[in-house]
């Protein structure tokens, strides 16, 4: 019976280009509009990755070669800005789009009209901060934290940044919204919370987190504005205000950012690693506890960012055991992945590489996480390029190798056929070498004393930032070759079976490959 | 099982190889252990953390390792079914828990003793300006800015033709260093001008936001002459990567010969 619901609508291809055109802009489909997430997302992550090699390149060699350090500024700040509003966002939001509703059998988001809404409001978002270049006084300049009084001297860009983030914040309390409708009111009978995919408890967590945060950075900035036009003096010491407590309001917004980051991975690879070890996820529920105990905990430490603006003695102190703490919820999910390999009967396809690359070097990541929540060595840390390190180990092999297995693990979903398993390797191992390459050095830069943010540094720093520009490059170009892949993948290659990989449990694999427009229209049982 | 540890154990040679080779002189691996009592306990700290995470981190990785050897589908074609083992769970959150204590006490204790700015001997009032910074010794009457010194300024120019190898201590030298008394405890009042830098001293392990609006306090008290080198720590706009700090720790009396030779300029301007 579903079948011919299927064959009824499959035929939404219209022919023509406007018509085209017209069908991706006003789409209330969930496939689609996860499609336009995903394209739009990979599209940033080669603009951010741009500006990340400016930055990288100018850094290979002390003394200023290419950039000067007014436009340098300006490449850190918005790689920043785009590689996490632009990039990883869009790219989890484009994987909740495609999988939530087939992973509990809904046939669509329960917001379509929104869904349109919250994606549409991202180009827009994403231009406007890009065409500050060309403005007078250019770009954003302050670093992404957007610290007062310094942002407040930005020229024309200040008002459109702002409003900018502004857009993509409203975005994504829009989409936060859907996702947590969604989950809440269209899961197929049967299906109780705690027998949902660990893809959506960890979206349904973010969701939340993301409505607690957005709002707050949207207070922040506004706050930045009224007071840069508006004579207000929020932040302004001059006035009264305190140019602090914008930090305080910037992390208490900004570390949970750091979780909505990382949290979708945190369910893909719960997807992937059972999936390739033919084997039940290991702690399920444990997993859940833990998830919602990092998104509590993530809310409460947020001054960790700040240890070094003069904090209390008692306020240190607090800050730094709260903080520790989130490492244990973190080793239960390690452990458990860990566990969930144990006695498995593994392979080694894409999916499952980049998962064993997340799990490897997210705990890397952890462990300098770990270093840096010890107030007196932070001290020392703070600032530098061993916090660079850190936050690339926990943001490149973390959220991105996230993602990057759930493109190679749901691409044969998406396109009917299956990707290049040779390239998909190629890409995978390439990835995984230029990252230690390029962020590994980092470390002992960091520990040597040199400062982030900076264009030109001393000698002696001279031979690290060198094998670190080295393995940007190589890793900017690795990348094309995934572009290469989806291209293949979506031309042409073996066909998809529905369930596509042998271990693979859940109602997404019951559909066929291609998932066709419409799904579940009746719902699906779960037992 | 001797061919899949073949490639292990060869690269294993290699990394041990690459860290006890000589080639490791010329780079700069780890934290300095500064020439202060706070900085050398902040040292072993990160030591103590550091060897935590890598004895954690071989436990870790070796299961992950083993797993990956051991249970691949050629070897182990059916899949074990269990998903729970209370045992483990319980074990692997208690464990981390305690060691998680066992850090935080010493790392609490050396925070105390690092917020402690009382009975300082000398007390010197940081300003940091875009971009440089001024040094007031509060008591003294001797103050004076301390921005990058020409040549470092000049070569950092692009296009300025001169190779900063060439250049004695390239963006890390000032015009006007801090000068300090050896074996002295100095009181630091920290403060901007116009946005927040932060002054940065690794070697006295002293790192602490300037704000406007704000005074912050730290100190330090250094046990061995020399020059120190450091940076603003907080970007601060586009000079931020050229606001070296130096400062010179020198023995006490020579310390009050400079202490007057500083003082004098400024009292026959007064006259
Ligand atoms: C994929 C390769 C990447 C490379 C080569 C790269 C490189 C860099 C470099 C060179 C900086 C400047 C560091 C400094 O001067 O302080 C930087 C900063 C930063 N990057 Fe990346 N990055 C990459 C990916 C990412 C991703 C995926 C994210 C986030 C999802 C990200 C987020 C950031 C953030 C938040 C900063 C801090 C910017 C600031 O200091 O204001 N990066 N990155
Ligand atoms: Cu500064
Ligand atoms: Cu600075």
């Amino acid at each position: 019976m579903s079948t011919t619901a299927i064959d009824v609508h499959a035929g939404h291809r219209p022919k023509g280009v406007l018509p085209w055109i017209l069908r991706w802009i006003t789409t209330t489909n969930h496939k689609d509009i996860g499609t336009l997430y995903l394209v739009f997302s990979l599209l940033m992550f080669f603009v951010g990755g741009s500006m990340a090699l400016v930055v990288r390149a100018e850094l290979f060699q002390p003394g200023l070669q290419f950039v000067d350090p007014y436009f340098f500024n300006q490449m850190t700040t918005v790689h920043a800005l785009i590689m996490i509003f632009g990039m990883i966002m869009p790219a989890f939001a484009g994987f909740a789009n495609w999988m939530v509703p087939l992973m509990i059998g809904a046939p669509d988001m329960a917001l379509p009209r929104l869904n349109n809404w919250s994606f549409w409001l991202l180009p827009f978002a994403t231009a406007m901060l890009l065409l500050t270049f060309f403005l007078p006084g250019g770009a954003p300049a302050a670093g992404w934290t957007m610290y007062p009084p310094l942002s407040t001297q930005a020229g024309a860009s200040f008002p459109f940044m702002i409003f900018a983030v502004h857009l993509l914040g409203i975005s994504s309390i829009m989409a936060s919204i859907n996702i947590i409708v969604t989950i809440m009111n269209l899961r197929a009978p049967g299906m109780t919370l705690m027998k949902m995919p660990m893809f959506v408890w960890t979206w349904l967590i973010t969701a939340y987190l993301m409505l607690l945060a957005m709002p707050v950075l949207a207070g922040a900035v506004t706050m930045l504005l009224t007071d840069h036009f508006f004579g207000t003096s929020f932040f302004r010491a001059a006035g009264g205000g305190d140019p602090v407590m914008y930090q305080h309001i910037f992390w208490f917004f900004g570390h949970p950012e750091v979780y909505i980051i990382i949290m979708p991975a945190f369910g893909i690879i719960s997807q992937v690693i059972p999936t390739f070890s033919r084997k039940p996820l290991f702690g399920y529920a444990a997993m859940v506890y833990a998830t919602a105990s990092i998104a509590f905990l993530s809310a409460i430490v947020w001054s960790h960012h700040m240890f070094t603006v003069g904090m209390p003695l008692a306020g240190q102190l607090f800050f730094m055991l709260t903080t520790m703490i989130i490492a244990i919820p973190t080793g239960v999910k390690i452990f458990n992945w860990t566990a969930t390999m144990w006695k498995g009967s593994l392979t080694f396809e894409t999916p499952m590489l980049f998962a064993i690359g997340f799990l490897f070097l997210f705990t890397l990541g952890g462990f300098s996480g770990l270093m840096v929540a010890i107030v007196p060595a932070d001290f020392q840390y703070h600032d530098t390029y061993f916090v660079v390190a850190h936050f690339h180990y926990v943001l490149v092999p973390g959220a991105l190798f996230g993602a990057f297995a759930g493109a190679y693990y749901w691409l044969p979903k998406w396109t009917g056929h299956m990707y290049d398993e040779r390239l998909g390797k190629l890409h995978f191992w390439l990835t995984a070498i230029f990252v230690n390459v390029t962020f590994f050095p980092q470390h002992f830069l960091g520990l040597a004393g040199m400062p982030r943010r900076i264009p030109d540094y001393a000698v002696q720093f001279a031979d690290f930032n060198a094998i670190s520009s080295i393995g940007a490059f190589g890793l900017g170009l690795a990348q094309l070759i995934f572009v290469w892949v989806i291209i293949k993948c979506i031309r042409g290659g073996e066909k998809a079976t529905d369930r596509v990989w042998e271990g693979a449990e859940g109602l997404e694999w019951t559909v066929p490959s291609p998932a066709p427009h419409h799904t579940f229209q009746t719902p699906p049982v779960v037992k | 099982m001797n061919i899949k540890s073949g490639p292990v154990a060869a690269a294993l040679a290699v990394l041990a190889v690459l860290f006890a080779s000589p080639v490791w002189a010329d780079f700069e691996v780890n934290m300095p252990r500064g020439v202060t009592t706070i900085s050398r306990e902040v040292y072993g700290l990160h030591m103590l953390i550091l060897w935590v995470c890598v004895v954690i981190g071989i436990a870790v990785y070796t299961a992950m390792i083993v797993a990956m050897i051991r249970y691949r589908k050629s070897r182990n074609p059916t899949p074990a079914k269990f998903s729970h083992n209370t045992t483990a769970e319980v074990l692997w959150t208690a464990i981390p828990a305690v060691i998680l204590v066992l850090m935080a006490i010493p790392a609490a204790e050396s925070l105390v003793r690092i917020e402690d700015t009382r009975d300082s001997e000398l007390t010197i009032k940081i300003t940091g300006y875009q971009w440089r910074w001024h040094y007031d010794y509060i008591d003294e009457d001797v103050s004076f800015f301390s921005a990058l010194a020409r040549e470092s300024n000049a070569a950092r120019r692009r296009g300025s033709g001169i190779d900063p190898y060439g250049v004695d201590h390239y963006l890390l030298d000032v015009d006007n260093p801090l000068v300090v008394p050896v074996d002295t405890k100095v009181r630091l009042l920290i403060t901007a001008a116009d946005v927040v830098h932060a002054w940065w001293v690794p070697d006295f392990a002293v790192k602490k936001d300037a704000i406007p609006g704000f005074v912050n306090e730290s100190w330090f008290q250094a046990t061995e002459e020399g020059t120190f080198r450091g940076q603003c720590a907080e970007l601060c706009g586009m000079d931020h990567g050229y606001m070296p700090i130096v400062v010179q720790v020198v023995s006490k009396e020579k310390f009050d010969e400079w202490l007057s030779e500083q003082a004098r300029p400024a009292l026959s301007q007064a006259d």
